[in-house]
């Protein structure tokens, strides 16, 4: 065992939707639940760790005060993380490193939201110095636009097919079938995610995910509190190594929510783009690899998103996902299944909550508890994630 | 009739030429590196390795390669400003400018579809109306897809990320 673990003692979600309550209500529901799984009274946690959300004014800047105080002010130390998609993770890496640091024994983790309908965009007021801005204003460049140009490169490069695409959203509809915390519990056909309307060529609406409600909850601790705490039943999950990496200069590839790259005239691009960087930081600090895996969760904002992510996390290599994917490597079953919770086509992203959701699924997964879409014998899963404007976002797990 | 003001559009100011016979993108040039930045680098040079501070203003290739493209089906949301009275499906480019070493995303011309680009797609840059009002048009750049008859062979510089 690597002496930079934490244990994972308990995990609770808030079922994804579209309830329209307030992100608090979620938050509280699913750190409550985390600690009842943990066995451990909220009296006892030492540091509150809030994922921030940017949609429900000042209570979601300070998320780790607010759940603090809706739970009952108990002294604990506390911090409030904003990284957009990436806000869970780094709210886990604040409570990793106070646990490793020896500050603490027993952190919880919370992200919640609650979102608006449609396209995510931008805060009101004219904002001229603000990528974010500027994308929508001077481009018309919503999120989906930005997704559907990863895609379009991936068909234009590696020969990839709409029905490639659709066959990613069959998977993880029928994964998400059997999932109560899912906010689609429906499977779909080819035939119908290709007859759904194309919001962003070649993407079309059931291929990219919606914005959901949802509420998701961890409890870490120190692996000495984990021992002593009788708790959980044989060995806990273990976070292996969290990764939280920038790009290196230049970064080549358009991404949210800028309008131009780097330049590469003088400086010529990394060996390893950023979203491989990612995971590969998170192999290397855990000394595992991507061939000691079991599963996945990676972010499918959509179809096209989760081929990318194959070979970003090493899965294959650059061109093979496709193959991967009609092989039937990553269904439930094959070599290594991705996405087995039903991945974000059937959560809809809740921006703060997701990260954290991804590490409860791997930690379900690891205790063999997902029941109705349970990876057999899985000891090691990896998350990955990336939040706008260059935050790395991957957790690896064992058991 | 009256004569039309011809503005950037609102935070473009500066991002390229306006009214010349062949516009093009204004982006920076490091003095001490030659590393290129568009939009402007604000905070010194984008190079880590490099601690300049001064830029030289220099006119960015007006012919790139498609790196990427798609459209946008649906009305963007504010700040987008619906040119129209009903929202008019327009595609969109990310284009690679090779001398410069970046890719720049930007409209394509009202008429261009998805259907007539690929990767590698040749393309040049031209200033158009993004939207109007009263007697102002707000200006941006788009790119425009460069006909046979103009088209410099061999112009093909993609490169592969991957």
């Amino acid at each position: 065992m690597a002496a930079n673990e934490v244990a994972v003692l308990g995990v609770g979600m808030h079922p994804w939707g579209k309830w329209g309550r307030n992100f608090v209500e979620y938050g509280v529901a699913a750190a409550r639940d985390a600690l009842r799984d943990a066995g451990i009274a909220w009296s006892e946690v030492q540091f509150v760790s809030g994922a921030d959300t940017m949609r429900n004014g000042y209570p979601g800047y300070v998320s780790g005060a607010t759940f603090a105080q809706a739970m009952g002010w108990n002294g604990a130390r506390v911090a409030s993380s904003y990284a957009a998609c990436a806000s869970g993770v780094t709210a886990i890496e604040a409570a990793r490193t106070r646990i490793l640091a020896g500050l603490c024994d027993v952190a919880l983790v919370v992200g919640a939201d609650t979102t608006p309908k449609g396209f995510l965009a931008p805060n009101a007021g004219d904002r001229p110095t603000d990528p974010d801005w500027l994308r929508f204003r001077l481009i018309g460049a919503t999120n989906p636009t930005y997704f559907a140009l990863a895609a379009r490169r991936r068909m234009d490069l590696h020969g990839a097919t709409s029905t490639d695409f659709a066959k990613v959203k069959v998977k993880n509809a029928a994964n998400g079938l059997a999932n109560p915390n899912a906010r689609y519990q429906k499977a779909v056909t080819v035939d119908e995610v290709l007859a759904s309307p194309v919001v962003a060529d070649p993407l079309h609406l059931l291929e990219i995910c919606a914005t959901s409600d949802g509420g998701a909850a961890i409890v870490l601790a120190s692996m000495d509190f984990a021992k002593r705490h009788a708790g959980t039943a044989g060995s806990p999950v273990r976070v292996s190594a969290v990764s939280t990496v920038t790009p290196s200069y230049p970064n080549t590839i358009i991404d949210l929510p800028d309008i131009a790259t780097d330049s590469s005239a003088v400086v010529a691009a990394p060996a390893s783009p950023f979203k491989e960087s990612i995971a590969q930081a998170a192999y290397a600090e855990a000394g595992i690899g991507p061939e000691d895996l079991s599963l996945a969760e990676v972010y499918d904002l959509s179809t096209a998103l989760e081929l990318d992510w194959y070979e970003d996390i090493g899965l294959c290599k650059r061109g093979e996902a496709e193959k991967l994917l009609n092989d039937g490597d990553t269904q439930i079953g094959g070599r290594i299944p991705v996405n087995p919770s039903g991945g974000l086509a059937c959560f809809g992203e809740a921006v703060p909550a997701q990260a954290i959701a991804q590490v409860c699924e791997v930690t379900w997964q690891l205790r063999g508890q997902a029941t109705g879409r349970q990876v057999d014998g899985a000891r090691v899963g990896i998350t990955a994630n990336q939040g706008l404007f260059g935050h790395g976002s991957s957790v690896l797990l064992s058991r | 009739m009256s004569t039309r003001t011809r503005v950037p559009a609102l935070g473009a100011e500066g991002w390229f030429t306006v009214d010349a016979d062949e516009p093009a993108l204004l982006g920076q040039k490091c003095t001490s590196c030659g590393t290129y930045a568009f939009p402007k680098a604000d905070y010194g040079c984008p190079n880590p390795g490099c601690t300049g501070t001064e830029f030289s203003e220099v006119p960015l290739s007006r012919r790139g390669t498609v790196w990427s493209y798609t459209d946008a089906r649906y009305q963007p949301p504010a700040p987008y400003v619906v040119p129209t009275d009903e929202h008019v499906p327009f595609a969109i480019a990310a284009v690679h400018l090779a001398d410069e070493g970046l890719v720049v995303m930007g409209q394509m011309v009202a008429g261009v579809t998805v259907d007539d680009l690929s990767v590698g797609t040749e393309v040049e840059l031209v200033v158009d109306v993004l939207f109007s009002d009263d007697d102002t048009d707000h200006l941006i750049w788009k790119w425009r897809p460069v006909t046979s008859a103009h088209s410099s062979t061999g112009g093909t510089s993609e490169r592969g990320d991957a």
